[in-house]
């Protein structure tokens, strides 16, 4: 017998005789029933205490606040993808400046000492934002590959306010998530940290040292 | 000036005693510990304060005994989906079986380097002594498994590898270790891990990590984070291994939330980590990064003997947060090494006995006052204490006999002495007779009473017993009351 099989055995033929599975209530997970604005305030109040930097900007003027972030920053190699809009968007607005953009949409075995060495910055795209952790939910894409939002030591994620949504049980249920889920999902909620050294906080470990976000308010859109 | 650093030494449950006197007597591990743990109980008491707190252990405790409930279907439905979604599943029995198939994954692509994300299921089966000796060297990568693993020691807390050493003895294990300057900067220290660290990733060849919920639903393996080396190890590499407990499935995606929101927040009295990151395939063709295979080792290691008995099964619902540890006035005084196993704290003396036995755990389950504090915070309202009991009852024979080593503290005199208090008890002219006589014969009870009597003067019977006190007040009274 397989060391499969036998564990098996012992599981399906358990001496103290079948078990009841109880029930679950989710009502405690869910139902906040916050507003727009409730809303939006309690993803800042969170994503800022973790140490992420929340810029608020309009589906307009989203590209000339990144243009901003840039140059505040001193990003001179940003790494972006190419077809989702945000990256489209962004493209088209550093076109004429002088930062230089790496193409994200690449197989990493062509690129990993350019993206772990020079990016100083990864632009992404978000799916939405849970309110109640300040957590932004990324699905990785081809466009915009797993390691974009990790490597680059500043990570600057776009999110419009209208995809903000109260709890993380609200994000997988309202969105289906069980029927379709990609190769890798993320929650993301500040940058990086450690507190392994005396319970000291220290951010950038591993992943980034910054996390910007700049949230797209629709009702300053066309 | 002892330290913390310098108790580099193998550790073991059958010198818990020795071990525990060692730590009590040294001022920097209860400085250190005492600190931290401080810290994270008040951490997690502010993180609940605006939470129904006991309806949402309720739920926690209702998934995993869900789970439990249905396990033999969830592991078949968790293989199912796995393998639909192209992770490549495996089964071991123990530990050594779990560390074959993990070496052999790793020679199947001529593997020299190994990075690791925290798991402590690898540590319970000494994983990394096991490729060592393969010639395969593995690296951990979050940073208190780093420090550790720098100074060649083991995790001492399961959430908090390193959370003996203070700063001090950080800045020397990195000193020594890696070459970089002594600082009390802990900002240096961690750009110095990363920049180290990164070399590493770039250069594995396999990434190895745990699992903190399987989703028998989906096909998903969730990891929680705070650092981002456990996204690295999952997504740099071209090769990831998840290794986990076969306990660790959970039946629906939805049930992922509540447990999350639970374990962050009794872990580290985090609202949430930095990384929650779910896993459901290898790399699909058109996508540019992520490993090319992911394999899931699911470890029995004793798990599917805890299952065959009602009570000893909630031990299984652990979802591995360190609330019990944190809270436990034992494990605050004698620190994580002192247990001597890969789990500490209340939840490894449950825990520990199942995977190696009562004749090499025997003291673990009675390293505790019963002061009840495990079980209060414990997320998914695991009866610690209560599995404490049955464990020392187990121990001296008097359990159901189903824990390995059962009996192995039962002595003849010591199970006799009880028959005969059990039958004093239950004989009130002999209980009378006896407690008179010992009151008469008070001066030549003994003063030293073996450990009990290490700490604490010996009991000396009374000269009236409490029955014969209460029964002279009565008739003192009765007399008061018949005068007029």
């Amino acid at each position: 017998m397989s060391a499969r099989d036998n564990i098996f055995k012992r599981l399906r033929e358990r001496a103290d005789g079948p078990l009841t599975a109880p029930e679950s209530d989710f009502a405690v997970v869910t139902g906040r029933g916050w507003g727009r604005e409730e809303r939006l305030a309690r993803f800042e109040r969170w994503i800022t205490s973790v140490h992420g930097e929340v810029i608020h900007t309009s589906c307009d003027a989203w590209a000339s606040a990144l243009v901003e972030v840039l140059e505040a920053k001193g990003i001179r190699r940003l790494a972006l993808g190419r077809e989702h809009p945000v990256a489209a968007e962004a493209r088209a607005a550093l076109a004429e400046g002088g930062v230089v953009l790496i193409d994200a949409d690449r197989d990493i075995e062509a690129w990993r000492h350019e993206q772990f060495h020079d990016a100083d910055a990864g632009l992404t795209s978000t799916r939405g934002a849970i309110a109640e952790t300040g957590s932004l939910w990324l699905w990785p894409t081809p466009d915009e590959p797993r390691l974009l939002s990790l490597v680059p030591p500043i990570h600057i994620a776009v999110l419009d306010a209208d995809t903000v949504e109260d709890t993380f049980f609200d994000v997988i249920e309202r969105n289906g998530w069980a029927d379709d889920m990609p190769t890798n999902a993320l929650l993301i909620s500040g940058p990086s940290k450690t507190a392994d050294i005396e319970q000291t906080l220290a951010y950038g470990v591993h992943g980034p040292r910054e996390l910007v976000v700049l949230l797209r308010h629709r009702e300053q859109c066309p | 000036m002892s330290s913390a650093r310098e108790s580099v030494q193998t550790y073991t449950p059958r010198e818990f005693h020795r071990q525990a006197h060692d730590a009590l007597g040294n001022p920097q591990i209860r400085a250190n510990f005492r600190r931290a743990m401080d810290g994270l109980m008040g951490k997690r008491r502010d993180v609940f304060s605006d939470w129904d707190l006991e309806t949402l252990r309720e739920l926690g405790a209702s998934i995993r005994l869900r789970a439990l409930a249905k396990l033999p279907d969830l592991l078949e439905r968790l293989e199912a989906n796995c393998q639909a979604n192209g992770i490549q599943v495996h089964w071991a029995e123990n530990g050594d079986e779990a560390c074959r198939i993990i070496r052999e994954i790793c020679q199947r692509h001529d593997a020299k380097a190994v990075i690791k994300g925290k798991s402590m299921v690898s540590e319970e089966m000494h994983l990394n002594a096991h490729l060592e000796e393969a010639g395969i060297v593995a690296l951990e990568s979050d940073l208190g498994e780093y420090l550790v693993q720098l100074n060649e020691q083991t995790p001492s807390h399961i959430i908090m590898p390193a959370i003996h050493l203070n700063t001090d003895e950080i800045s020397d294990i990195m000193h020594d270790k890696t070459g970089i300057e002594r600082t009390r900067d802990v900002d240096y220290m961690t750009a110095a891990a990363r920049a180290q660290l990164r070399e590493r990733f770039m250069a594995a060849d396999v990434g190895i990590s745990g699992v903190n919920f399987a989703v028998a639903e989906t096909g998903t393996l969730c990891l929680v984070e705070n650092e981002g080396n456990g996204r690295m190890t999952t997504a740099v590499p071209p090769v990831h291994v998840a290794v986990t407990g076969i306990e660790k499935v959970v039946e629906h995606l939805r049930d992922v939330p509540p447990l999350y929101a639970l374990l962050t927040r009794s872990a580290t009295g985090q609202h949430v980590t930095t990384y929650f990151n779910m896993i459901s395939s290898p790399r699909k063709p058109g996508e540019h990064d992520g490993p090319k295979e992911v394999h899931l080792v699911l470890v029995d290691s004793g798990r599917s003997n805890i299952y065959q008995d009602n009570e000893l099964l909630d031990t299984l619902r652990c979802i591995r947060c360190g609330a019990c540890m944190n809270h436990c006035p034992v494990y605050t005084r004698v620190g994580g090494h002192t247990y001597g196993t890969t789990y500490p704290g209340p939840i490894g003396s449950i825990l520990m006995p199942h995977m190696m036995g009562l004749e090499e755990t025997k003291d673990l389950p009675t390293a505790s006052s019963l002061c009840g504090a495990c079980g209060e915070v414990c997320p998914v309202k695991i009866p610690i204490p209560d599995l404490l009991v049955r464990l020392r009852r187990e121990s001296v024979g008097e359990g159901r006999g189903n824990v390995p080593g059962a009996g192995v503290k039962r002595t003849r005199k010591e199970a006799a002495a009880w028959k005969g208090f059990q039958w004093l008890a239950t004989h009130p002219t002999a209980w009378r007779s006896g407690a008179a006589l010992a009151g008469k014969l008070r001066a030549l009870a003994p003063s030293k009473l073996g450990p009990w009597t290490e700490y604490r003067t010996a009991p000396k019977p009374a000269k009236k017993s409490l029955h014969e006190l209460v029964k002279r007040h009565q008739a003192e009274k009765a007399k008061r009351e018949e005068r007029p």
